[in-house]
């Protein structure tokens, strides 16, 4: 049914620090390699060696910057489904095929019945579901269901692919509907916020902005410039000068 | 966005189907049009066959079209499956209402009221099929007043011009179908410019920064895209038209879209008064052909000025 369940107490999402994120791209390889694999297998790829690759991915890494001069912030930001409150993604699906789930609000398609009109993937303003040309259904993150609810897997291990990657630490796995949760502390000290918040779509998934620049005076220049040892050179100096000037 | 041939054919030809068939279930049982069978086995062809050709062509841009009937499911949530059921619904009441005509020459008495449920309904599809678009919050060009509106007007438009022209080659011109013509022509031409107006006036509700939320330290951005070759989300919602050719196919829309039908319809309009027969099927058609290239164009522009808020990670300034 692709009406939205009642609002869950646990909703369970990823806080990503773009304070810490260094850019490597490991979150989205670990998450290809899983989840090709995974419950939403396989991530097709097209022409994989050769020119004009184009396959499914489930978390991309844009790089931004923002501002200019010594403010001036270079920002590494991963881009993943946010398993939204109100995701419009479900609602305007016609078959049903696109669902959030009542008991910890993870935002899944049903690939048996999907029928592939990308109309949910048009509803989604963060550009979260991509289409598998080969399977003809609709594909997205599944929040590492395969991972989080594995009882296979070591208790350390039960957190999403991406993760237990990264090797910055940047990327959090937790409930954001218990306010006492790590991650939800997380976001009440660093000021985690929401993409897009005019969109009304709600998202779970919450970003903490890059930490103000500490030990530095904010009006002093970046980088001392690089002056002349002298106008006027003296000594052997003097005498090299006049010799190149001639 | 994209414009995907299946689905501008689909929008455009079961409007037009759909405009049609409004006409002919509400001026029927009010007996303006001729009630004889070959008048109806005509009429209704062109209405169904528009309809059901456009309903059929959109399930070609499906991954999996045999799954299709699924889509008739979700209807308390999703334009695309109201639109669906709508869409069948109106062939119940529409199929009746061609039987009575066709096969009992008749448009009054039961089959007036099944004439009238067709209309409403036929009306009600046009308008799920626009509340398809206007549903799709990311993409502030579709998600405005303008859309259902002009949809349905353009629908109206191309129905009626359709009337007018069978009309014209029966020999039955009706000067309330050529005048409904030439009103849902302006009036469609009028919707259609405001709604220009208001996608080259409206800034853009969500920005780079409030995409990052990195607005504070200033204007944001991209630096580096996330991959090199283009991939589903740049190839489905990436597409942008260059301004340049954007405003000629405009000018072809208005024109062989608004302007000539206009004219033309006003032609057929004077020469009923003028009782000049071969004059006004000549126009009526000319009216009919024009149109089709102008909303078929204009289609393809609604999807190709359309811009997705998703474009904002990829280094687009608005969307
Ligand atoms: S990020 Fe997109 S796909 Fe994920 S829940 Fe929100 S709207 Fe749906
Ligand atoms: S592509 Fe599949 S999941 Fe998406 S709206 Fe269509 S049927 Fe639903």
């Amino acid at each position: 049914m692709t009406a939205l369940p009642p609002p869950s107490p646990r909703k369970l999402g990823l806080v990503i620090d773009l304070d810490i994120c260094v850019g490597c791209h490991a979150c989205a390889v670990n998450c290809k390699e899983w989840n090709t694999g995974g419950h939403m297998a396989p991530l097709t790829d097209f022409h994989p060696y050769g020119a004009g690759q184009n396959g499914v991915w489930f978390n991309r890494v844009h790089s931004f910057e923002a501002g200019d001069g010594a403010d001036g912030r270079t920002v590494h930001f991963p881009r993943s489904c946010l398993h939204c409150e109100q995701p419009d993604c479900v609602t305007v699906c016609p078959t049903g095929a696109s669902y959030k789930r009542a008991e910890d609000g993870i935002v899944l398609v049903n690939e048996d019945i999907c029928i592939g009109c990308k109309l949910c993937s048009w509803a989604c303003p963060y550009g979260a579901r991509e289409f598998d040309e080969d399977s003809g259904t609709m594909k997205k993150c599944t929040l590492c269901i395969d991972r989080i609810y594995n009882e296979n897997l070591e208790e350390v291990d039960r957190q999403p692919a991406c993760v237990a990657t990264c090797p910055a630490n940047a990327r959090h796995f937790g409930d954001l509907g218990d306010p006492d949760s790590d991650v939800s502390r997380m976001v009440k000290e660093r000021g985690g916020y929401d993409l897009m918040p005019e969109m009304g779509y709600k998202p779970v998934n919450k970003y903490l902005p890059p930490r103000p620049r500490r030990g530095r005076d904010a009006t002093a220049p970046a980088v001392a410039e690089l002056q002349p040892a002298s106008d006027e050179p003296q000594g052997l100096l003097r005498w090299v000068d006049r010799m190149l000037s001639r | 966005m994209n414009p995907a041939f299946s689905v501008i054919f689909f929008t455009s030809a079961s409007g037009a189907g759909f405009g049609l068939l409004f006409l002919l279930g509400i001026l029927g049982p009010l007996g303006l049009l001729p009630s004889s069978s070959w008048f109806g086995v005509v009429a209704f062809a062109v209405s169904f066959g528009l309809a059901v050709g456009g309903l059929i062509s959109s399930t070609f841009h499906l991954g999996h079209p045999e799954r299709a009937w699924r889509a008739f499911s979700q209807w308390r949530t999703s334009w695309l499956s109201r639109e669906g059921v709508a869409s069948v619904l109106t062939f119940v009441p529409a199929g009746l209402f061609a039987v009575g005509w066709v096969f009992f020459g008749s448009t009054g008495g039961i089959w007036a009221v099944f004439g009238l449920l067709s209309a409403a309904l036929a009306a009600i599809t046009v308008y799920c099929t626009a509340m398809i678009y206007v549903s799709l919050k990311p993409i502030q060009r579709w998600s405005n007043g303008w859309v259902a509106p002009g949809y349905m007007l353009i629908s109206l438009m191309t129905g009626a011009l359709l009337l007018d022209l069978l009309l014209h080659l029966f020999g039955a011109g009706h000067w309330l179908v050529s005048g409904v013509a030439l009103v849902a022509v302006a009036a469609a031409w009028a919707v259609k410019t405001g709604y220009w107006r208001f996608i080259e006036r409206t800034a853009s509700a969500s920005t780079p920064e409030s995409a990052t939320g990195l607005g504070a330290f200033g204007r944001v951005r991209l630096l580096e895209a996330p991959h090199t070759e283009e991939n589903y989300l740049l190839k489905e919602m990436g597409f942008r038209v260059a301004r340049k050719h954007a405003a000629r196919l405009r000018d072809i829309a208005e024109l062989c879209g608004f302007a000539a039908p206009l004219m033309l319809a006003g032609v057929s309009l004077i020469s009923l008064a003028l009782e000049a027969h071969w004059l006004g099927t000549l126009a009526a058609l000319a009216a009919v052909l024009a149109a089709a290239v102008g909303v078929v164009v204009d289609r393809w522009l609604f999807f190709a000025e359309a811009r997705h808020a998703v474009t904002l990670y990829y280094g687009a300034a608005e969307a």
